[in-house]
């Protein structure tokens, strides 16, 4: 970001300290070193993640953009790309790797797996879309997305993180932690925990 | 060259006279075989007739016939065309079926895919689990009789889906809104999850005693499948004694997408696009193998430049495909990015190229069934020459120069993670590791299809069958690729790409079909029935990455906790293929 966006317009800068000092505001600066350091989780499911990879190597260089700190561990990271169909199987450990990231976190849902499950929906292990069980922020159409797809997902997450305001992001709230989810239970099919009454009352 | 071993005609209904019968239904070969003389039956075929490599088990379901049935593929390594042989035993539980893990070990995880979607017991299996399912799911969802919870109708197009069709979401028709389904009376409170307590059972079984007479405690030691260096969605647990492997399962089944049941529905055609997804990083092998399955169905010939194009690109895909799999190893030995990023700048080259023909960088959907979906674009040939006959060999080379002869490269390859050439057999290996073993098997060579017979190339063999000789078979393969694509564009001829009109349903008449291509990763075969019906009644995948696995323990017994990554990445797996 250049240094006039950063400046909250409106207040006069003397000339010779102009480059030096910056008059903003908290939200905008806070925003502009949050974006411009995305830490993705390592963390690939499936044909997705290989773009993903592309995306990361020399010719699409996403490190251009400030997120190529790919992290294996989900204390370290801000983001979850889920790039991938996402299985029943592995469902439960994507939700616990989710509640062990600290907030702020995103998520990025790539490619039409992610998003809806995609050329699997039908398929007896497959999740319609990771949306199911923890919020999106951004999703990226394509099967797979190219990089190019991809990288324009991530400006889009830089975009929606620029706006956000200190004074109402989910993490500076009172009150219990909004972000942890239930961990779904592999029963005779996936049970999500939100579900259980529903489950319950059914009739076979 | 070599021209292909004749074909035998051999009569087995002698060699257990009364309970080896010839399979006579129209479209069917091989043998029919009494459940009870089963084993007794593999073992003089190994033993006296030389089949030795049991490649593919698979089951069916003839539910209008009230009958399982499991399917054997049997090759002799020394070539020559297919061997098949079925047990057919009533639909009625429980189904049993004698196990072969005693004759052939390959067929250990193949037999527990089965019992997990046909729910077929393989009596004296040592380790019969779920394998891709987790323990406690309803049901065995290959059986015909089994329906998922998005069921709509048995085959597609589906009427919903159709242009006059009023539009519904699968969701709209399923009580929870989701893609679950529960058995009646199901109550979620009183559920108690299986856990993983078989898998550890299984790992428990093993024990040893220590040299000393000190108590040792051995720990479990789970990898995945959330971790950087399982490629993908892959889970190993590990029995550890100190650093030592005493044990080591591959659990899986993380990305399994039910190709199968999904392929059942589908059309003929609809499922080149999925073939895709199965290796993504080689989806023109995938078609290629596809495509050659059905033709034998349908009997339809290729034309000449369909076929010299086909294996154009399928040698292209060995070409990235390797560049992933070693630049994915040098990771995993330690040489961390900077040989894949090397890598992966000549796959991007080749990838343009997939773009350029078929319209997309991995999900190429390419081959038709009689030839390919659209000819070369002008001036293509001239990327793929200045590839294959400038830029690739001198690239090739460079890799050779600064890697082989890496300290850390030979430190960890040498010697470790050994397969001999005898367990890699017993074990079902195909491709790059069993060629690494010192076993000269390539399909291309040994059951030659397409127009391989007319190149002239060598099958790398290496004798030492360790991590460093898996790493040299796939660098000098790609110099063979190379070698092949040189002499395809100097006898590409011009002609049709395809044979008649390109059609979007296909007839294709009953019978049963394997076919099998020598994809990057071994052996790719596709074992499909067709009913007559739009829809094949079986589509199964003999998926190399997945039955590479079976001797994965084995070679990690007795190696450092490290080498774990490093023996999985040897292998070369990738886990679309793997759970399918
Ligand atoms: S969206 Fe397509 S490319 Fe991505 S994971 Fe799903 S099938 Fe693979």
């Amino acid at each position: 970001m250049d240094v006039k966006d950063i400046n909250t317009p409106g207040y006069e800068i003397p000339e010779e300290i102009e480059g030096q000092v910056a008059i903003t505001t908290l939200d905008k600066i806070y925003n502009w070193g949050r974006s411009a350091s995305v830490w993705p989780l390592m963390f690939a499911l499936a044909c997705c993640g290989i773009e993903y990879i592309c995306a990361q190597a020399s010719r699409f260089d996403l490190s251009r953009f400030g997120m190529e700190v790919t992290r294996p561990s989900p204390r370290q990271s801000d983001l979850m790309l889920v790039s991938g169909t996402v299985t029943k199987k592995m469902m439960p450990t994507i939700v616990r790797l989710y509640n062990q990231m600290p907030e702020p976190k995103y998520v990025i849902a790539m490619g039409s797996c992610a998003s809806g499950g995609g050329p699997f929906k039908e398929g007896y292990n497959v999740v319609s879309g990771i949306d199911r069980y923890i919020p999106v922020d951004v999703y990226i159409p394509g099967c797979p997305p190219t990089p190019q797809a991809l990288i324009n997902g991530l400006i889009k997450l830089q975009e929606k993180i620029s706006k956000q305001s200190i004074k109402t992001v989910r993490w500076y709230q009172k009150g219990e932690d909004q972000a942890s989810i239930p961990v779904p239970i592999l029963g005779p099919d996936l049970i999500d925990p939100r579900k259980i009454p529903l489950i319950k009352n059914h009739e076979a | 060259m070599t021209t292909p071993a004749p074909v035998e005609t051999l009569d087995l209904s002698t060699l257990l006279p009364g309970f080896v019968t010839t399979d006579t239904r129209p479209g069917y070969s091989g043998w029919v075989v009494d459940k009870n003389h089963l084993v007794e039956f593999a073992s003089k075929l190994r033993d006296e007739f030389g089949y030795d490599l049991l490649t593919s088990v698979t089951g069916v379901d003839y539910l209008p016939d009230d009958k399982m049935e499991v399917v054997y593929h049997a090759f002799k390594t020394t070539g020559g065309p297919v061997l098949n042989y079925k047990v057919q035993v009533p639909r009625q539980d429980p189904i049993e079926v004698p196990s072969l893990v005693s004759v052939y070990p390959g067929v250990e995880l193949q037999e527990r895919e089965i019992w997990d979607l046909f729910g077929i017991i393989f009596t004296g299996h040592p380790d019969l689990r779920r394998i891709l399912m987790w323990e406690g799911f309803e049901g065995h969802p290959l059986r015909k009789d089994w329906k998922e919870a998005y069921f709509e109708e048995e085959s597609k197009p589906f009427k919903s889906r159709w242009p006059d069709g009023k539009i519904v979401q699968a969701e709209n028709n399923n009580k929870f809104s989701d893609n679950i389904a529960y058995p009646a009376g199901f109550d979620p409170e009183k559920w108690i999850p299986e856990g993983e307590d078989a898998l550890y059972g299984s790992l428990a079984k093993y024990e040893y005693t220590s040299q000393d007479g000190i108590k040792n405690d051995h720990i479990v030691v789970n990898l995945g499948p959330q971790h950087p260096s399982t490629h993908g969605v892959f889970r190993v647990s590990a029995v550890l004694d100190g650093e030592i492997i005493a044990n080591l399962k591959p659990v899986m089944g993380y990305l399994h997408r039910n190709h199968e049941k999904i392929g059942e529905r589908n059309t003929f055609l609809q499922n080149m696009p999925y073939t895709d997804r199965l290796d993504y990083l080689s989806s023109l092998s995938n078609n290629f193998g596809y495509a050659l399955t059905v033709e034998k169905l349908m009997n339809i010939e290729v034309p000449e430049r369909a076929e010299y194009i086909r294996v154009i690109m399928a040698e292209l895909t060995r070409i990235t495909n390797h560049c992933m799999a070693l630049g994915a190893l040098f990771n995993d030995l330690g040489t961390f990015f900077t040989p894949l990023i090397y890598l992966l700048e000549e796959r991007e080259l080749i990838l343009d190229i997939f773009e350029a023909v078929t319209g997309s960088r991995m999900m190429c959907n390419y081959f038709r069934f009689g030839g390919v979906a659209r000819d070369f674009p002008e001036g293509i040939l001239e990327k793929i020459k200045g590839l294959v006959f400038e830029r690739l060999p001198k690239k090739i080379d460079e890799i050779d120069r600064f890697m082989s002869d890496n300290e850390i490269i030979r430190s960890r390859g040498i010697g470790q993670g050994i397969l001999t050439a005898e367990d890699a057999i017993r074990f079902s290996a195909t491709g790059p590791l069993l060629r690494a073993s010192g076993v000269p098997y390539d399909v291309r060579r040994a059951d030659p299809y397409s127009i391989y017979d007319r190149f002239d190339f060598d099958i790398v063999v290496r004798q030492n069958g360790d991590i460093y000789d898996r790493y040299m078979v796939r660098l000098e393969e790609m110099r063979q690729s190379v070698r092949i694509i040189q002499q395809a564009i100097k006898g590409l001829p011009v002609g049709e790409f395809q044979t008649g009109k390109p059609q979007y349903q296909v007839r294709v008449p009953a019978g049963e079909s394997y076919g099998r291509v020598e994809s990057p990763k071994g052996e790719l075969a596709f074992y499909v029935i067709s009913t007559g019906k739009p829809s094949p009644w079986r589509y199964h995948v003999r998926a190399p990455s997945f039955i590479n696995l079976t001797p994965y323990g084995h070679m990690c017994v007795g190696q450092k906790i490290a080498d774990i990554v490093a023996i999985l990445g040897s292998i070369d797996i990738v886990l679309g293929e793997v759970d399918r």
